[in-house]
């Protein structure tokens, strides 16, 4: 009796402790130097089949799993506390100098994803099981598409089930099969899917029978000219998102420039400034990021602004009507403050975070996504030059500085104070300059030399559009930013830019005035 | 009393001038001067400014150790300001005023090329410590960083052998290095049977900063269903925006990989890395090697520059084994004389910092491993691939035409461009 009962008990234990050691086995690999080694970890895990598996391998491609030096226990930080993976139990304090991170690779990040892909078809949000067909398309083997017939037949999502579709048609291509093949490309014909469109082509090369060949052809002939249509978006919003870019770099200085008519060199340096605002910004509030670039905004308007002013009040006014001295005394000035934020903050560059809402893109269908960053900044530049507009246009201060520059002796008889006008229009414009700083913080480097880099483009867009001219400037950005797009994949980057000068040039040649010249009397 | 008086005095005021004397003169005889032409200024300041600081640093333990034939070093700095004509007076007047016996400096090949006639005109010795596009051996210069058959082609290699990539998009900045690079790594492509449409060459202006299209124009290059990799020769400044567009438009490290030549641990340390993670880079050092004397070279240099956040570098690894190398031929030969050195340091072997010894080759290039890393979340690479052992430098590239049959040989041919072909000795007037 007592001997059965043994027996009965070590059949019990005999296979739990066998899972539990091929799961330890399987953690063990992870600690392997050699990758070839430790690249032998996440099949082995899976095969374990161990509920543990799942958040393990969340923590590893997330690189929160770490391992304590001294007796090689794997563990992860849950709540402030570390968990062994093995035992489940908090292992205590652990020493900086102790705790080792597990580093990974290209390979076991691609082979934990496609491993998570395949735990999570059975979880129970419909959106992550999404996901992980999704993530699986890319790495259809047998395996895989057994799992996934399996998984069709218990799903119920619509959509799910869809990309299941797709999937096993994509199996299907690959049969060998004609009939089914046949079946599988008509159901795929207008896909714009990557991977089906290289099975088509491969199909197209490679297939024995000839109606499957022709009917690849003619499914990726129509892929095709969906494709061409969507580079072409996609090109013009590229154009659309560089010339929004450099309407916003340019618009400050077609207002000191434009309207003032003051040669402002350190105009780049008045963008650069802003761009430091929101550097310092996001120092000052590390845990909002988001938040910090709305604070940023007026924040740099009011630092670039009051620079502006001083640059007005200290050195421009003095100078009125010497467009050859302005402009040297600005280009000095611009050289201060380069070296100013270089004794600051160093001649490092600065690395200002891109709020989690601003990165990734907006997918509109497979081969068409149009990036976050770039949408943002385009609608920002056109709330920027409605604001401009509207001041100019419409407010107080829009009617002094549009009666000062074109009558600055008549407008000064009606009572209006020039000095002071002058001064706010200088500062109006800097301002201008610092946010097209906070916008070019979340899209190039935060450098010292960031102004310069921008300052011939400004100016090239102000000339080009016509001088004093809101509208020409906007106008003139976009459509530079788009002949330069439209140039760039014929030419490449260096003769686009080349080019678009010389068009420039020539253009200024027959209209001086650029492309909206002032009438009447404000014109001379 | 009087006359003992003034003997007295005059035996102590003879004494004192002597010792004065001999001082002044031991000091002048007792140093070796060692030149650090590195920018200080200008746009080169950020990467520069760091090797002189190892230059100092390595004179000063040298010091420490008691100097070099029994004499201390005295190092002497001159800034050329990232201004190319301006290296090659920088380095006339070390020669010439300073009378340095050794010089290690310049950054870019444009720089190098500037003051190469210096030293060759007025026998001086130049160690050079960062990756080039090769095609030179001069008699006065030491190559101590990577030509490209040091990290170009052993991370083509790994890409093609052990991630199995097809397709292939050489990107790179428009000036000497990515060009040369490019062509060298574009015919040994076609070599190992790459087609003409499965490589896509893209160069950029310096400090480029809108990718778009060109992002997007690798992705459609990508998706032809073979393995893509973008080989970058991309330049400083223009990498983080570059690397922003790939993370922003859903390119990760797996799909379409970047291996690297010019982002290191110092280009790192100012950005944002967690759209970077997974890309690679190779090189011929990490600061992540797991070697004692890394470690070591690691707490040197923290306390040498007092702030524990500095990193390390591949070039501050050349220095330090140039240095060293410098050091032991100086040695060796007895004298600082720079032909005894030039013939004493060939052979010369050093340990480098991966755990490995480095040697000087007769054609004045060294023996190193050759690491790939993958960029990690906290700026730092993590190696995932090294060569077995250490690979010899090559001066002239053998995927080239042109430079095929050319040798660089400075002990039995005493020739830095020999052509096997015609058997003759060409070019730089040796």
């Amino acid at each position: 009796m007592l001997t059965r009962f043994l027996l009965l008990l070590m059949l019990l234990t005999l296979p739990l402790a066998g899972w539990a050691d091929a799961f330890g086995e399987a953690l063990e690999l992870l600690l392997e130097r050699k990758f070839a080694d430790k690249e032998q970890a996440v099949p082995a895990l899976m095969v374990t089949g161990d509920e543990r598996v799942r958040p393990l391998l969340q923590a590893l491609l997330q690189g929160e799993l770490r391992y304590r030096a001294s007796d090689r226990q794997i563990y992860f930080p849950r709540d402030g506390k570390s968990i062994a993976v093995l035992s489940g139990q908090a292992l205590g304090e652990i020493a900086p100098s102790e705790a080792k991170k597990i580093n990974l690779n290209n390979r076991m990040r691609s082979q934990i994803k496609s491993a998570l892909a395949e735990l999570n078809l059975a979880h129970a949000d419909p959106a992550k099981r999404l996901q992980a067909v999704n993530a699986l398309l890319g790495s259809l083997d047998a395996e895989t598409i057994e799992v996934l017939r399996k998984r069709q037949q218990s799903e119920s999502d619509e959509s799910v089930l869809e990309v299941m579709a797709l999937a096993l048609s994509i199996a299907d291509l690959g049969s060998g099969d004609e009939a089914k093949t046949l079946a599988a490309i008509a159901q795929l014909e207008g896909s714009l899917n990557a991977q089906i469109r290289g099975e088509l082509l491969r199909l197209q090369q490679t297939a024995e029978s000839e109606a499957v060949q022709t009917a690849a052809a003619r499914a990726l002939a129509s892929i095709q000219a969906r494709l061409d249509w969507y580079a072409t978006l996609e090109t013009l919003f590229f154009g659309l998102s560089l010339g929004s870019v450099l309407v916003l770099a340019a618009i400050g200085l077609a207002i000191t420039f434009g309207v003032m008519g003051v040669i402002n060199m350190a105009h780049g340096e008045l963008i650069m400034l802003g761009a430091y605002t929101t550097y310092v910004v996001q120092l000052l509030l590390p845990n909002h990021i988001g938040i910090s670039l709305f604070i940023a905004i007026p924040a740099a308007f009011i630092v670039s602004g009051l620079v502006g002013i001083l640059i007005q009040r200290g050195v421009i006014r003095y100078l009125h009507g010497r467009a050859l001295e302005t402009l040297l005394a600005t280009f000095g000035i611009s050289l201060i403050l380069q070296q100013a934020v270089r004794s600051i903050f160093s001649p490092l560059n600065r690395s200002v975070e891109t709020p989690a809402w601003m990165s990734g893109s907006w997918q509109v269908n497979e081969v068409l996504s149009l990036t976050l960053n770039r949408m943002y900044i385009i609608l920002f530049c056109l709330l920027v030059f409605a604001l401009l507009f509207w001041i100019l246009k419409r407010s107080r201060l829009g009617l002094q500085v549009r009666a000062v520059s074109q009558n600055r002796a008549m407008a000064r008889s009606m009572g209006v104070r020039s000095e002071w006008v002058d001064a706010l229009t200088f500062g109006l414009g800097s301002g201008i300059a610092g946010i097209a700083g906070v916008a070019l913080s979340q899209l190039t480097n935060v450098g010292p030399n960031l102004g310069q880099s921008y300052i011939i483009d400004s100016f090239m867009v102000v000339v080009f559009g016509g001088v004093g001219n809101l509208w020409g400037t906007l106008v003139a950005g976009l459509s530079l930013g788009v002949a330069n797009k439209l140039l760039e994949p014929w030419s490449g980057a260096v003769l686009a830019k080349i080019l678009v000068l010389v068009f420039i040039i020539l253009f200024i040649q027959k209209r001086p005035r650029g492309l909206f010249p002032q009438k009447g009397r404000a014109a001379t | 009393m009087r006359l003992t008086t003034a003997v007295k005095r005059f035996t102590l005021a003879s004494a004192v001038a002597a010792g004065l004397g001999l001082s002044s003169l031991a000091s002048a005889a007792d140093t070796i001067k060692v030149g650090i032409l590195h920018s200080l200024s200008g746009t080169m300041a950020i990467s520069e400014t760091t090797l002189k600081d190892t230059m100092l640093m390595l004179i000063e333990e040298q010091n420490k150790k008691g100097g070099l034939l029994g004499k201390q070093l005295e190092p002497v700095v001159v800034d050329p300001a990232s201004n190319w004509p301006l290296f090659a007076e920088k380095a006339r007047e070390l020669l010439t005023k300073d009378k340095v016996d050794a010089t290690f400096g310049c950054w870019t090949s444009v720089s190098r090329k500037s003051v190469l006639p210096v030293f060759e005109e007025l026998n001086g010795l130049l160690f050079y410590p960062v990756q080039y596009e090769g095609e030179e051996s001069s008699k006065n210069v030491f190559y101590t960083g990577a030509a490209p058959n040091q990290q170009a082609i052993p991370a083509v290699d790994y890409l093609m052998n052990d991630i199995g990539v097809k397709r292939w998009v050489l990107a790179g900045t428009d000036y000497v290095y990515p060009r040369t690079t490019n062509k060298i790594l574009e015919s040994y492509l076609k070599a190992k049977g790459v087609a003409e449409e499965d490589i896509m060459i893209n160069y950029t202006p310096f400090g480029h900063s809108d990718w778009q299209s060109i992002v997007a124009e690798i992705k459609k290059f990508g998706s032809a269903g073979k393995k893509t990799a973008v080989v970058s020769t991309i330049n400083g400044d223009a990498n983080v925006p570059f690397y922003k567009e790939l993370g922003n438009q859903g390119i990760s490290a797996q799909d379409i990989p970047v291996v690297a030549f010019s982002v290191g641990e110092e280009e790192l340390s100012g950005i944002d890395t967690k759209p970077l993670v997974g890309h690679l880079a190779a090189w011929n050092y990490f600061m992540s090697v797991d070697a004692p004397e890394n470690a070591e070279f690691i707490k040197a240099w923290h306390s040498f520059i007092k702030d524990e956040k500095r990193v390390t570098n591949d070039p501050m690894e050349a220095h330090y084994v140039g240095f060293n190398m410098w050091v032991k031929a100086v040695e060796k030969a007895g004298s600082t004389d720079p032909d005894k050195v030039a013939a004493a340091i060939i052979g010369v072997e050093v340990p480098n910092l991966t755990g490995g010894t480095s040697k000087m080759l007769p054609n004045h290039h060294i023996t190193k491993p050759v690491l790939i890393g993958e960029i990690q979340g906290d700026g730092q690479f993590s190696v995932v691939w090294e060569t077995e052992g250490l690979l010899p430098g090559d001066a002239w590239s053998d995927f080239l035409e042109g430079s095929k049959d050319i040798e660089a040989d400075w002990v039995e041919l005493k020739c830095g461009n020999y052509n096997t072909v015609t058997k003759t000795c060409s070019g730089q007037n040796y």
